[in-house]
């Protein structure tokens, strides 16, 4: 009760965003002896993040579940003569992406405890500030704060993926930072027409005024040109297959985790209550993708050779749903993306570490070296089943919820719709059972493979989270779906309400 | 006398400098054995003293010998960032390592005449004086380029500067005779006032006076197409010359562009917001796509000055005053950040001989990793990334611009910044991503130590409190618009 109480004059929100970048800040300054140091950096870094992940726990305790506007806001001014605010908050539809980062980046740091040998400290304080910038993207409710945090994520990925990456670690760095910049100046640009029609920079003000409607083309256009790279969608894809093959493990878990949920949060954060009458006119667009997204990509992952690159792909098809909720604009399909997004995050972010755990003791990524590793490694193969499962979209795990909520929103759209983001389903369970034939079933012929030892406990520490989720979100879905429907019924409400108005004026 | 004495407040620090390197000169004169480390220490202490002077004066428009010299808070400003600006990048060459061969004393007598140009340029109020001023602080500069006689690409420097510096001189001459010829008067409050009184139908005469007086300004500030010595002058002046030239003179020229555009010629806006268009998108589109194969880190760093004048022109362009404040929050930024890189650039010294091919960088994260990671830092913020410096004096700029409504410019420059990004990468992915380390000479100067904290911790904690710099920006930007 004592805590209930002043729970709502701690600024727990900000602690939560500053709390990675202060402990990356001590980590700078740890004592500077080759023999501790690297030690001390990871431990120290494991702590500050675990409890971090412990504070934003508190968010979803005290998190009042029949509100739909945002909740711990704080507001402190920041650059005056904008009137531009340090402003945040979250609601039903953020809070999890608050918990998504959280609980990913010690789960990133366990997972980097033993491949990551060479500048261990930077790398802890580099991870550190990403959790800080992303946070407090997702917590952000001014459009200037959201995209200096936006945009300032580039830096720290552009780091891992360069200084820790693969052998083609630079081309795909830049790749990744000048694929993502591009779209985010024009976000940038549009921000600033926004402000100079409104006058203000607070998201939730600015949804209240209405844009003219010829300059929300544009702007939304601008927007699109971010969020769909960032998502990514077809066919501004082609960083992230470079991008994930080259990153380091850690750097793919928060780039498939984390990073390609910013551009659907994007649109469902701004382009859809900011500019409704842009969106419901660039829907048949956002569906032609995203139906390429799903199909097209998914055969394209039939044929990698590369264990990356072929979660990548199907990384893609999985945000094709996301983004194909999020335009039915009905509240099953809204919920059925933003569910699919945390699905999706654990999912993809589970099976980088599988990825990772062979490739650490094998070093290779390539599908064909390996085989009848169920022989040797038999937790591993169960837990990588669950995860394959998990993607495919078999009732009992989250996947099924995120996909069959989408599914059942996109039919009330449009049948055929639906039809076509079916088969992705069909062909994601080919492409997933066949890898995972390939990879862990059959007899172990293969010489390099006969020593390779099963997961240890380091790695089942972060794999048994991960399973638990999956199977908790798949059987008990209503625990999350209850912070999210409050929040994405208003947004679906008034969102349907401009809807009826475009119809009206259009026909 | 009297008189003298009661004009001293505005143009005290103006005089003082003169005063004192004039007696600098003497003191070399007298003791030609004079050791560099006085003179470092004088210039660096008169530099440092005038600042002090000129922060104190005070801040009310004050007019002095009838017109020629006006001080306001306008001119207070720019000129503290000039002088600060020298004082920084004077203070960075002073180190042990690079004292004996790139300072001589001319050097420091040199630099102090021409903040004396720039100063008087700055608070001109006549086209006399800023001609004074400007030809004091183009002559000095010219010499400062060829100063390492030696050595023949800083001789080909100052011959190009030379030659190129005096031509548009001679163009602005030209002008200022036209406009004297069609205005009656040199004055710039006369001139102000003559074309309010007939705006509708400026005489042709006086258009084509102010477009060569323009054409010899954009000359001085490196727009495209007046940018031909930029690179060549860079590359081939010794570096503690190149960083003073990417500083002081920039600041002085775009300060008096402003000064002209917005307060002299203000009523043939509708002229000159086209042509400045043209000049700002020109530069930033030619300055970033020649910067993308250069591999001498010097000229890099000239192409690139050339994109950011492009960047500070768009806030011109918009010509409202907060366009104005983005301008001089562009320039305070730009200064820091140049101030830095330069300091990490003079410190790239290996047994003594300058590295200065941006493969030199390569592996430096790992031999000097603080100096990498503040170049680091220091290369995200020109790029424009967010939260660095870099990022809001962009902001500044371009949001002016968009309420003007100059969409079309805004998404040409945030184009234009992506390609930039590039080149910026590339020489953090030399010092991060790449393990050809070789040691640099160590240890690294005070002197650079010292102003590579200052330069770093501003870029990296601007975001934290930008209000003064945006207040102080503001109230220089207002006065502009207040005649």
């Amino acid at each position: 009760m004592f805590l209930q109480d002043h729970i709502s004059e701690f600024p727990i929100l900000s602690a939560i965003i500053f709390l990675p970048l202060i402990g990356s800040f001590f980590i700078l300054f740890l004592k500077n002896d080759p023999a501790t140091q690297n030690q001390d950096s990871k431990i120290f870094a494991l702590w500050i993040s675990s409890i971090t992940f412990l504070l934003s726990l508190l968010l979803i305790i005290f998190f009042d579940r029949g509100e739909s506007s945002f909740q711990f806001v704080e507001t402190r001014a920041w650059i005056q003569d904008l009137s531009i605010n340090y402003k945040v908050g979250v609601d039903g539809i953020s809070v999890w992406f608050v918990l998504l980062t959280t609980f990913l980046v010690p789960i990133c740091i366990l997972a980097s405890w033993e491949t990551i040998q060479d500048r261990v400290k930077e790398y802890m304080i580099v991870f550190l500030i990403l959790e800080t910038l992303l946070v407090g993207m997702f917590s952000a409710l001014d459009l200037v704060t959201f995209y200096v945090l936006f945009e300032g994520v580039l830096i720290p990925m552009f780091i891992i993926i360069g200084v820790w990456g693969g052998s083609e670690r630079v081309y795909a760095s830049f790749k990744f930072f000048l694929f993502t910049l591009t779209g985010s100046v024009l976000l940038l640009v549009a921000i600033l027409v926004i402000y100079s029609q409104t006058g203000t920079t607070d998201i939730v003000e600015i949804t209240q005024t209405p844009i003219s409607e010829n300059l929300q083309y544009w702007i939304w256009l601008a927007f699109f040109a971010s969020f769909a790279v960032k998502i990514p969608m077809w066919p501004l894809h082609t960083w992230l297959p470079d991008a994930h093959v080259e990153a380091p493990t850690a750097g793919s878990v928060m780039l498939a985790g984390v990073l390609l949920k910013m551009g659907a949060y994007g649109f469902l954060r701004l382009s859809i209550p900011i500019l409704p009458h842009a969106s419901i006119f660039f829907t048949p667009l956002i569906f032609t993708l995203s139906i390429i997204a799903i199909v097209y990509v998914s055969i394209l992952a039939f044929a990698q050779k590369d264990m990356k690159k072929l979660i990548a792909y199907s990384s893609i098809a999985h945000m094709g749903f996301v983004t194909l909720g999020i335009f039915t604009g009905n509240i099953q399909g809204v919920e059925g993306a933003i569910f699919q997004m945390l699905s999706h995050g654990i999912i993809s972010a589970a099976l980088f570490l599988c990825v990772g755990t062979i490739y650490d003791r094998a070093h290779s990524r390539d599908i064909a070296y390996y085989g009848g590793l169920v022989k040797k490694m038999p937790n591993y193969a169960l837990i990588f089943m669950i995860f394959i499962l998990g993607a495919i979209g078999i009732p009992g795990t989250s996947g099924f919820v995120g996909e069959f909520l989408t599914l059942l929103g996109a039919f009330q759209v449009n049948k055929i719709l639906a039809l076509f983001a079916g088969t992705g389903v069909v062909l994601s369970a080919g492409y997933m059972l066949w890898l995972y034939r390939r990879v862990i079933l059959g007899s172990l012929v293969k010489k390099h493979l006969k020593e390779i030892l099963d997961v240890n406990k380091r790695e089942l520490t972060y794999f048994i989270p991960l399973v638990f989720l999956v199977i908790w979100m798949g059987i008990y879905p209503d625990f999350f779906l209850d912070l999210i429907h409050v929040s994405a019924e208003s947004l679906v409400s008034n969102y349907s309400g401009e809807k009826l108005t475009y119809s009206i004026v259009t026909h | 006398m009297i008189d003298l004495y009661k004009n001293l407040p505005a143009f005290l620090p103006e005089f003082m400098l003169a005063i004192l390197s004039l007696s600098f000169l003497l003191i070399l004169a007298f003791h030609n054995k004079a050791q560099n480390k006085f003179s470092s220490i004088f210039v660096s202490a008169t530099l440092l003293f005038i600042l002090f002077v000129e922060i104190n004066i005070n801040h009310d428009v004050q007019s002095h010998f009838s017109g020629l010299f006006v001080s306001d808070y306008y001119t207070i400003f720019m000129k503290s960032l000039v002088i600060g600006g020298s004082l920084l990048t004077f203070f960075i060459a002073t180190g042990k390592a690079t004292i004996e061969d790139e300072i001589s004393n001319e050097y420091g007598l040199l630099m102090l005449l021409s903040v004396l140009g720039m100063m008087v340029m700055i608070s001109a109020g006549s086209m006399l004086s800023l001609y004074l001023g400007l030809e004091l602080q183009s002559l000095c500069l010219y010499i400062l380029a060829a100063i390492k006689r030696d050595y023949f690409k800083s001789t080909e420097a100052g011959i190009k500067y030379f030659i190129l510096g005096s031509f548009a001189s001679g163009m602005l001459l030209y002008g200022m005779s036209l406009i004297y010829g069609f205005a009656g008067t040199v004055e710039f409050n006369e001139i102000a006032a003559l074309h309010t009184s007939h705006s509708l139908n400026p005489s042709f005469g006086l258009i084509l006076g102010f477009v060569f007086f323009l054409v010899g300004l954009a000359f001085k500030i490196g727009a495209v197409p007046f940018h031909m010595w930029i690179p060549d002058v860079y590359e081939g002046s010794p570096t503690p010359v190149t960083a003073f030239f990417s500083v002081a003179p920039k600041i002085a020229a775009v300060s008096v562009f402003l000064k002209i555009l917005l307060v002299v010629f203000v009523d043939l806006q509708n002229y000159w917001q086209q042509i400045i268009m043209f000049l700002s998108i020109a530069s930033m589109i030619f300055g970033t796509f020649a910067a993308l194969n250069q591999t001498n880190i010097k000229r890099l760093i000239a192409y690139s000055a050339i994109a950011h004048i492009g960047f500070i022109l768009v806030g011109l362009v918009a010509g409202t005053e907060d366009g104005i404040k983005g301008v001089l929050l562009y320039m305070t930024i730009y200064l820091f950040m140049i101030v830095g890189i330069f300091s990490v650039i003079l410190a790239m010294r290996r047994e003594k001989i300058e590295l200065i091919e941006i493969e030199n960088f390569s592996g430096l994260s790992k031999t000097k990793p603080f100096l990498a990671a503040f170049m680091t830092v220091f290369m995200f913020s020109m790029a424009g990334i967010p939260p660095l410096a870099g990022f809001f004096a962009k902001l500044y700029v371009f949001l002016p611009a968009i309420e003007s409504g100059f969409y079309f410019l805004v998404i040409i420059a945030a184009l234009t910044t992506v390609v930039g990004a590039y080149y910026y990468l590339k020489i953090v992915k030399m010092m991060y991503f790449e393990d050809l380390a070789e040691e640099i000479d160590s240890p690294i100067s005070n002197q650079i130590k010292s102003v590579l904290l200052l330069t770093g911790l501003f870029t990296l904690l601007f975001f934290l409190n930008p209000n003064p710099f945006l207040l102080s920006t503001a109230k220089a930007a207002s006065i502009l618009f207040s005649g």
